[in-house]
């Protein structure tokens, strides 16, 4: 089975954010960036269908910013090859990432497409469905599970209230990974070092798909309420009432 | 069927792959021109331990590091001195030799995560079965084929993004010394010569508990009038829980990360908070900059050779009775058992005792070796954490106080008072902590 994961580095939220002298944009001056977590899980399932189908994985991620680091513990975990893609400029939200993505999956043969159902900054799950839409290819997404079936794939989709559904899908698809069945597995430094050493990580030249995209305007932290105060009884907000001029 | 009448005859029960008639039962045999027939000679046939499948012995032992595994003769020393066995562990070299003896696939056990590198075995052992080498060798190659415990994952990776355990923000490494109410030069900002290149560590600078003892050293270091700076949030994890855990590579990185930091500085010692920065840096880091190392020594021994400038400032009682607890990495492993009884000494008033297991024969606080991060995998295997065996000792010598001096160990013996419902009975403090309540 041959496998596509698209990786997507977000800035690291151990950092507090701010918003930098444009007003548009963070401010990356000390900024570290990390894998986004769903796509690891995206990773280890994809790393799992490879062992079991002994499948072949490709990852790929747009150029930036501890990228190489990214990539280089992909092919540590078990993927075969990574891609990176160059001078595809900066995308504007999922709508332009998808765009981007989609035309270096077209020209790879695959069966599936993985990646993380959403991210921390872009928590509008529409990545994996938009690659397959300018694909035309089936999508599923919140999976939590993906495994073979009689020629087409079997998937387990996860809906509120923790009721899951299992679905199968004709490939070549996209899945959107909620989870995977077991955690994202550790590359040793060692390996990943090794890897680094002996390896020189393919790069494609990007470019953007007619999708229409976003422009940013401002970007503000969002607002802070002054917090609730809990009262305790009838006379307490009387009091409260009183003091503000209500009655 | 007819039966050989022999006492040995039942000896063919315990070997399932071997038929009766594989023993040889010679009418006489000869050796070196003695006459030595009689019926017991059948035991010059091959023992039945041969017909266990030795895959997993062969390949622990043929890692480099890890061979003396092999040189067990099952004398059983060691297991009364393992601390894990001491918990309920099933646990000690003798035991995980006898396993991989009749076929245990050590790399998929229990048996490559328990051993907290304590070194406690390694002193009794005649056969000098070594532990502490054989065990970081092993798990570096079990974290090598992706055989590790969720819980060693999580903190390697928090280790390898954000330099720290607990995967908290470098640039909050400082974030402490906000409250320590004393000057603290952080070297990276005011890059002046200094006599002490104070290494703070994970726990010092990132745990509440660990935040109260830092605060606590400045202090002491202030009025001591001692010149000393910070790596602040250049600083990262010494490296030493996570070789011994199975990550060299990582461990390879840190160190080589904080030895460029001390690079840029001028200082005449590096002082550490902790054992386990201490052993990485004087017995581990030298590997990584051509032999030369850095002259380096655990805050208890600094302080002990400032006896006569620390002793008169101690000037409020502490009048408690308190024992205290050597950790392995100070101890057993660097052999300094009496720089921080020195300083515990000291202290006015104090009412100093021993446990029964303590210097060279001392108890385990189960951290080490990467047991920091692996409770609730031991949880599965022992009846008991060493965290908690060790705190009912200091209770039953009559302890109040249990002092410290490794930032692993005020968190860990202070969950284990409480899992032992002794709330309220034993105080834990770091030594510091001690010195620094001392001062007016
Ligand atoms: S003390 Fe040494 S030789 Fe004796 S059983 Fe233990 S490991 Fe084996
Ligand atoms: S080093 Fe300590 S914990 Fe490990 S086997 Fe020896 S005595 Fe037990």
């Amino acid at each position: 089975m041959k496998l596509v994961v698209l990786l997507k580095r977000l800035p690291d939220l151990v950092e507090d954010l701010e918003v930098d002298d444009s007003g548009k944009a963070l401010d990356t001056e000390f900024l570290k960036f990390t894998l986004n977590e769903f796509d690891d899980y995206a990773l280890e399932e994809a790393l799992l269908l490879k062992e079991a189908t002994d499948g072949e994985l490709t990852v790929i991620a747009l150029d930036g910013e501890d990228v190489d680091k990214m990539l280089y513990t992909a092919l540590a975990k078990g993927a075969d090859k990574a891609l990176k893609i160059e001078n595809a400029g900066e995308a504007s939200g999922n709508r332009g990432l998808a765009g981007i993505f989609a035309k270096v999956v077209s020209s790879l043969p695959h069966d599936l497409v993985l990646t993380g159902v959403q991210s921390a900054e872009d928590i509008d799950g529409q990545l994996a469905p938009m690659v397959a839409a300018i694909l035309d290819e089936p999508c599923v997404e919140v999976v939590t599970q993906v495994a073979t079936a009689d020629g087409g794939v079997s998937i387990h989709k996860e809906y509120s209230g923790g009721v899951v559904a299992e679905f199968e899908i004709d490939t070549p698809a996209v899945v959107g990974i909620q989870a995977s069945r077991q955690a994202p597995r550790y590359a040793p430094v060692s390996k990943v070092r090794q890897i680094q050493e002996s390896t020189t990580l393919e790069t494609v030249a990007g470019s953007a798909a007619d999708t229409s995209v976003f422009t940013v305007v401002q970007m503000t932290p969002p607002e802070t309420g002054g917090g609730a105060q809990m009262l305790g009884n009838i006379g307490e907000l009387i009091k409260v009432l009183e003091s503000k001029g209500v009655i | 069927m007819t039966e050989t009448k022999s006492s040995f005859a039942p000896l063919t029960a315990y070997s399932p792959r071997k038929k009766a008639q594989s023993f040889v039962q010679k009418d006489s045999v000869v050796i070196e021109g003695v006459d030595i027939s009689g019926q017991w000679n059948k035991m010059f046939d091959a023992r039945e331990i041969t017909s266990y499948d030795l895959t997993h012995m062969d390949k622990l032992t043929a890692i480099p590091g890890a061979e003396s595994m092999g040189w067990c003769y099952q004398c059983a020393q060691c297991i009364p001195a393992c601390p894990v066995d001491n918990a309920g562990g099933d646990y000690g070299p003798r035991k995980i030799f006898r396993r991989l003896q009749t076929g245990v696939d050590i790399f998929n056990h229990s048996d490559m995560w328990l051993c907290t590198s304590c070194q406690n075995c390694v002193r009794v052992c005649p056969k000098e079965v070594d532990m502490v080498q054989i065990m970081p060798a092993a798990r570096a190659a079990a974290v090598l084929e992706g055989n590790v415990p969720d819980e060693l994952v999580e903190m390697f990776q928090n280790v390898s993004e954000y330099g720290n355990p607990m995967g908290q923000s470098a640039r909050k490494r400082v974030k402490w010394t906000r409250g320590a109410g004393v000057d603290i030069r952080i070297l990276p900002k005011d890059a002046q010569p200094v006599d002490v290149l104070w290494f703070v560590g994970d726990y010092y600078a990132y745990h509440d508990r660990g935040n109260d003892a830092a605060q606590a050293m400045a202090r002491v270091f202030s009025r001591l009038e001692i010149d000393f700076g910070i790596l602040g949030a250049d600083e990262r994890c010494d490296g030493d829980s996570q070789r011994i855990a199975g990550e060299p590579g990582l461990f390879e990185e840190l160190a080589r990360h904080n030895i460029e930091q001390f690079e840029k500085y001028e200082f005449a010692k590096i002082v550490a908070s902790g054992p386990h920065a201490y052993n990485a840096i004087k017995n581990e880091y030298p590997k990584f900059n051509g032999g030369s190392g850095f002259p380096i020594e655990h805050y208890t021994q600094f302080l002990s050779q400032h006896l006569d400038r620390l002793t008169p400032l101690l000037t409020r009682p502490f009048a408690k009775k308190v024992t205290f607890h050597d950790p392995c990495y100070l101890g057993r492993h660097n052999g300094e058992y009496d720089a921080p009884r020195k300083l515990l000494q000291a202290v006015p008033g104090i009412e100093f005792g021993e446990m029964f297991r303590c210097k060279q024969q001392g108890y385990c606080c189960g951290g080490g070796g990467g047991g920091m991060w692996l409770d609730g995998f031991a949880a599965e295997h022992q009846t008991e954490r060493l965290s908690e065996n060790r705190v009912k000792e200091a209770i039953q010598v009559g302890a109040e106080v249990l002092a410290v001096c490794c930032p692993y160990e005020v968190s860990r013996f202070e969950d284990a008072v409480k899992s032992t419902d002794n709330d309220g009975k034993l105080e834990v403090l770091d030594i510091i902590e001690i010195l620094d309540q001392c001062m007016e």
